[in-house]
């Protein structure tokens, strides 16, 4: 089959297997295949980087290779987007601010319409649509806590729907690990 | 009165030092040998300030690690269900934390109800490769949580069963922008 038109094909042509030798990409979908020290630094890094002077030698002691590869080989995973971040990951709140999830039960009809209404408030962090009666899901993210209700009622007043707001009591946790 | 209570951080709390070094380092770190060298270089402070400030940052949470961060779909992870549970509030907190350590579950937080119309009190977002394997992990989830899960169907209508539990899968995501902290 021809995938010369694959998406894929243009974020990068060459440049990418000489330094790792890795990411190599499936036709099918976005998944892309990973050399074994790809595989290793993503498992690892997961978990988080040690906060010293030269945190990529120590990596790569634990995953027996050198600091070099290990910087070209991060550096690679980053320019390819298989890793989206690389550094601190914040406590949102600390950054200032408040948040809450929220959802609607849109009526199919309107769900386009709806859609464009709830984005188009600059709170709206994130929005996701899914299966079930309340099929529009949405992060709202603040600057001070007292507006996080204004926005709440401006979409229902906007909509004509009503807000399920349901902000966190309490946090178990939140990271993830996604084993390659 | 609510049981559970949550730690509010607020920008407030951050030193002038320490909002810059969100603000040089939210769109991530450099991936060179010495990266905190060069963090140090641009807040005109010693690596030796540039670490301390790190750990310290890291030991009251405003930093929850250092990490890298992969796209889900290019690692195969291309099923995410958002489960929510009915669980008996005065086990919620022992409960969502065994919950919330479990291997596949990304983000584990205890909601409040709103009933009737929502009656599910924690959410435990779980990602996986296929459908069977993201059903499967609701099926472990359940597993925890079986004998606390509440049921509301005594006094209700034959037409109105309230279940307690259910997955939510995504089937598009609408919007989604970054938090960063505002100069």
């Amino acid at each position: 089959m021809d995938n010369s038109n694959s998406p894929l094909k243009s974020e990068s042509t060459d440049n990418s297997k000489s330094a790792s030798k890795g990411i190599s990409k499936s036709r099918k979908c976005q998944t892309v295949e990973l050399s074994a020290l790809e595989k290793s630094l993503i498992n690892l890094l997961q978990h988080g980087l040690p906060v010293c002077e030269r945190p990529f030698a120590q990596i790569a002691e634990e995953v027996s290779s050198t600091e070099q590869a290990v910087i070209e080989c991060l550096k690679n995973l980053r320019s390819e987007k298989v890793l989206t971040r690389f550094g601190p990951m914040f406590d949102a709140a600390s950054l200032g601010g408040a948040f809450t999830l929220a959802a609607i039960a849109v009526p199919e009809e309107d769900f386009d319409f709806v859609t464009e209404q709830v984005n188009s408030f600059e709170q709206i962090a994130h929005n996701y649509r899914r299966d079930h009666d309340f099929n529009m899901w949405f992060v709202i993210a603040t600057e001070a806590a007292d507006e996080i209700e204004q926005v709440v009622k401006a979409i229902e007043c906007k909509t004509g729907l009503k807000v399920l707001n349901v902000p966190k009591l309490k946090e178990f946790y939140v990271g993830l690990y996604l084993p390659v | 009165m609510s049981t559970v209570t949550q730690e509010h951080l607020t920008k407030e709390n951050l030193t002038e030092q320490e909002r810059q070094y969100i603000l040089l380092t939210q769109n991530g770190i450099p991936i060179i040998e010495k990266p905190y060298h060069a963090i140090a270089e641009q807040m005109n402070l010693s690596v030796e300030q540039v670490l301390t400030l790190t750990k310290s940052m890291q030991e009251r949470g405003i930093i929850r690690r250092i990490a890298a961060v992969p796209n889900h779909y290019k690692l195969g992870y291309q099923y995410n269900g958002m489960t929510v549970w009915d669980i008996d509030d005065a086990q919620a907190e022992k409960l969502g934390d065994a919950v919330g350590r479990l291997p596949f579950v990304s983000h584990c937080y205890l909601r409040p109800r709103f009933l009737p119309e929502w009656n599910y009190n924690l959410f435990a977002m779980v990602h996986g490769k296929t459908p069977e394997s993201i059903a499967e992990y609701r099926g472990q989830i359940k597993e925890l949580l079986k004998e606390i899960l509440v049921t509301r169907n005594h006094d209700t209508g034959q037409n109105s069963i309230t279940k307690s539990n259910d997955m939510l899968t995504s089937t598009a995501i609408l919007k989604k922008t970054g938090l960063r902290l505002k100069q």
